[in-house]
């Protein structure tokens, strides 16, 4: 994984110092509350219903050992022994105190880590695939691009006053698992007929209260005009966004108030001014890529080498199924660890977890982890030779529940228990589907299903893409739901259709129960996922099934 | 009011002219309009011309007799409205704007340092505390990723 030089580890350092001045200037009263909470934002410090929360930055998910040690022993020293993973592949404390965070961000920085512009109007941590690097169907690994563009971001100083804030998520593989027609800008990894490695970008897409779905800028962009594509289309943005009104000033907005050729227009005259200032030398790529280079695989390792264990121990087979996939090099699988253990809120590790995920990545992967977009945990090279004794080691972590891509491996946002904005409690129903779908075989059966929980209307959870989408909303102070069915992040992504008027608390499993009940009726066997089937047919027979009592 | 120009602390000898003021002698800021609508009169000026850009501004009003103004000054609403950050960087890339380039209004002083480096060498800020703040500001980052 890319390593700090000298140069970035003076940024960092730097940053620490200046925001511990800014921190101490507001504590003195030579700050205003408005400037501060700007600054704070920039810092990764937001105030939440308890306490400040921040929020730590995993350049596109990417962890190595040490640092998943530091994060344990940050959450232990300075808040209650625990963190919670986002779904921007970031790292959420809920409970440190202001004055501790200029010493939290020294202890990030020992281990080339921080929590910059991971909030505000600016551009947030790039995200990417968490199969990077080895998955199959890759055209090549993005994340030399995406720490190229992590660069550029950081501290970017024309950038940092954004109408609002701004993401941008890379993907290089024929599926897309970045969710990148739901950024800001998705930048896809291309080739052209000529075998060039390229971009197709896409802008405008996101989620929140208004979800759009991306649209294609350009067609085929070259390697080395990446950043000054993106410098164009974030200034025309910076210029023209709206700044009327927070919920009308995402460059989605622009996009589709001005049309796309409008933008395309000025974005490609603004990008031809500067693109041959700003172009990237072909050795950037190649010393970017030397910092990814893949680790020292086991050319002995064997295929399917824990057949014999699967074939004795049903559990383990289960497990294995569901959280592992394909990896590129024979004899190696990657490995999910599930972060929605029935018990505990989706995302949420201990540092005991943490600490014992760090010596598992030591033994059984090469000293790295990832954080995946649906807030859970990759072990990516695993030899099949050890998946039955890491398999052990998760089960007694309670980090083997095998749900990966199920009906309970939920993305839920904090909602009521800790958002200020939330109309409803969404932890709550996380807990009452696994209790509904406590049973194996039935959530295998289900098979591919993506439910997303938001408290509210910004939609945190991305509820709108969930295949099941669940939305808080208020009802005269009491707690409702609205249900969306249909949406998707994937390749052919959509926004969810609404089933009809929102549900109460004391209904929504119930309801949940009833749509799970159609799909089984509906869908023409087994290996009909539930998205295809709500696209054959349609939302009639989910809501005629749904609304049949009232 | 002092203000910071070039990483000093001096004296600011420029006059606000509104609108419907009449010009005095020595050194005058007008606003875009007037300068869009007088720039005759304006040219024949004794002192030094600088005109006050507000952050809708469409910068490239100014391509016309760029080199008769000596002082841009840029009007930020609120610190939160980053426009005045690519209004600046347009001023010195696009337009080559070489004469001094002044935030003013409503920015705050830990936006100093990305000023600086978006082209903006002149501060004006509401007390010499805050000046000397801004100037130790200016080090609080000795690299970047962005040239
Ligand atoms: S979706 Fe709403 S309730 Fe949930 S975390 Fe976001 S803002 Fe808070």
């Amino acid at each position: 994984m890319y390593q700090y030089n000298d140069n970035d580890q003076t940024l960092i350092n730097e940053r620490v110092t200046q925001f511990r001045d800014q921190t101490q200037r507001y504590l003195n009263g030579d700050m205003g509350e408005d400037e501060f909470r700007t600054l704070r934002l920039m810092n990764g410090v937001y105030i939440q219903i308890h306490a400040p929360m921040m929020r730590i930055a995993i350049p596109y998910g990417l962890l190595s050992a040490a640092q998943l040690r530091t994060l344990a022993s940050i959450s232990r020293k300075y808040d209650k022994g625990y963190a919670h993973f986002t779904t921007r592949q970031n790292l959420q404390l809920n409970w440190p105190t202001i004055e501790s965070i200029p010493d939290i961000l020294a202890d990030l920085a020992k281990v080339q880590m921080h929590a910059i512009q991971t909030s505000g109007n600016c551009i947030r941590n790039t995200t990417s695939d968490h199969f990077a690097g080895v998955t199959p169907d890759e055209i090549t690994d993005p994340r030399p691009y995406c720490e190229i563009i992590r660069q550029w971001t950081t501290f970017h100083p024309e950038f940092s006053y954004l109408p609002r804030k701004f993401k941008i998520a890379v993907s290089s593989s024929a599926q897309d698992r970045a969710a990148t027609q739901l950024h800001d800008i998705g930048v896809h990894v291309i080739k052209n007929s000529s075998g060039d490695c390229g971009f197709r970008i896409l802008v405008g897409g996101g989620l929140g209260r208004t979800p759009i779905i991306g649209t294609e800028i350009r067609p085929f962009l070259a390697q080395k005009d990446l950043l000054s594509y993106l410098e164009a289309i974030v200034r025309i943005y910076n210029l023209n966004g709206r700044r009327d009104n927070k919920y009308k000033a995402r460059i989605k907005i622009l996009v589709r108030e001005e049309g796309i050729d409008k933008i395309r227009a000025q974005v490609e005259a603004e990008w031809l001014r500067i693109k041959d200032g700003m172009e990237i030398p072909a050795q950037t790529f190649i010393d970017m890529q030397a910092q990814f280079l893949p680790p020292a695989y086991d050319t002995n390792a064997q295929e399917n080498a824990s057949l014999i264990q699967a074939e004795n121990n049903p559990e383990f087979a289960t497990w294995l199924q569901h959280n592992t996939a394909t990896h590129k090099v024979t004899g190696y699988r990657i490995v999910f660890l599930s972060l929605k253990a029935p018990d505990s809120p989706p995302g949420d590790i201990l540092a005991g977890q943490l600490d014992a995920v760090a010596d598992l990545a030591d033994a059984y992967s090469f000293g790295e982890i990832r954080s995946t977009h649906r807030q859970n945990l990759v072990l990516a090279d695993v030899n099949q030779a050890n998946l039955y004794s890491l398999w052990q080691k998760l089960s007694a972590l309670k980090l083997a529940t095998p749900n990966i891509g199920t009906a309970t491996d939920i993305i839920c946002c904090p909602g009521l228990d800790f958002c200020n904005l939330a109309n409803a409690t969404s932890i709550d129903i996380t807990h009452e589907i696994n209790q509904a779908l406590d049973n194996l075989d039935y959530l295998h059966d289900l098979g591919e299903l993506n439910i997303n929980i938001s408290g509210c209307m910004n939609g945190c959870a991305h509820q709108s893409v969930g295949h099941i989408g669940i939305l808080g909303v208020d009802k005269k102070g009491a707690e409702w739901y609205q249900i969306t069915l249909g949406g998707s992040s994937a390749n052919t992504a959509a926004i969810g259709q609404k089933l009809g008027a929102s549900i109460s608390k004391a209904n929504i499993i119930a309801a949940i129960k009833a749509i799970l009940a159609t799909y089984i009726e509906q869908r023409e066997g087994s290996e009909e996922n539930f998205l295809d089937t709500f696209n054959r047919v349609g939302i009639t027979p989910f809501k005629e099934k749904v609304y049949a009592n009232h | 009011m002092q203000i910071i120009k070039d990483q000093q602390i001096i004296a600011n000898n420029w006059q606000y002219i509104a609108d419907n003021d009449s010009l005095p002698t020595g050194n005058i800021t007008v606003s875009l309009t007037r300068w869009l609508q007088n720039q005759v009169q304006l040219q024949q000026h004794t002192g030094q011309i600088g005109v006050r850009i507000e952050a809708d501004a469409d910068i490239n009003l100014l391509t016309k007799n760029l080199t008769k103004i000596t002082l841009i000054e840029l009007n930020f609403p609120a610190f939160t409205d980053g426009r005045g950050f690519s209004q600046a960087r347009l001023l010195r890339d696009n337009l080559q704007y070489q004469g001094e380039l002044r935030a003013i209004g409503n920015y705050m002083l830990d936006q100093v340092f990305y000023l600086t480096k978006v082209g903006v060498n002149a501060f004006a800020l509401k007390t010499v505390k805050e000046l000397e703040t801004a100037l130790s500001t200016m080090q609080d980052f000795s690299y970047s990723y962005q040239n």
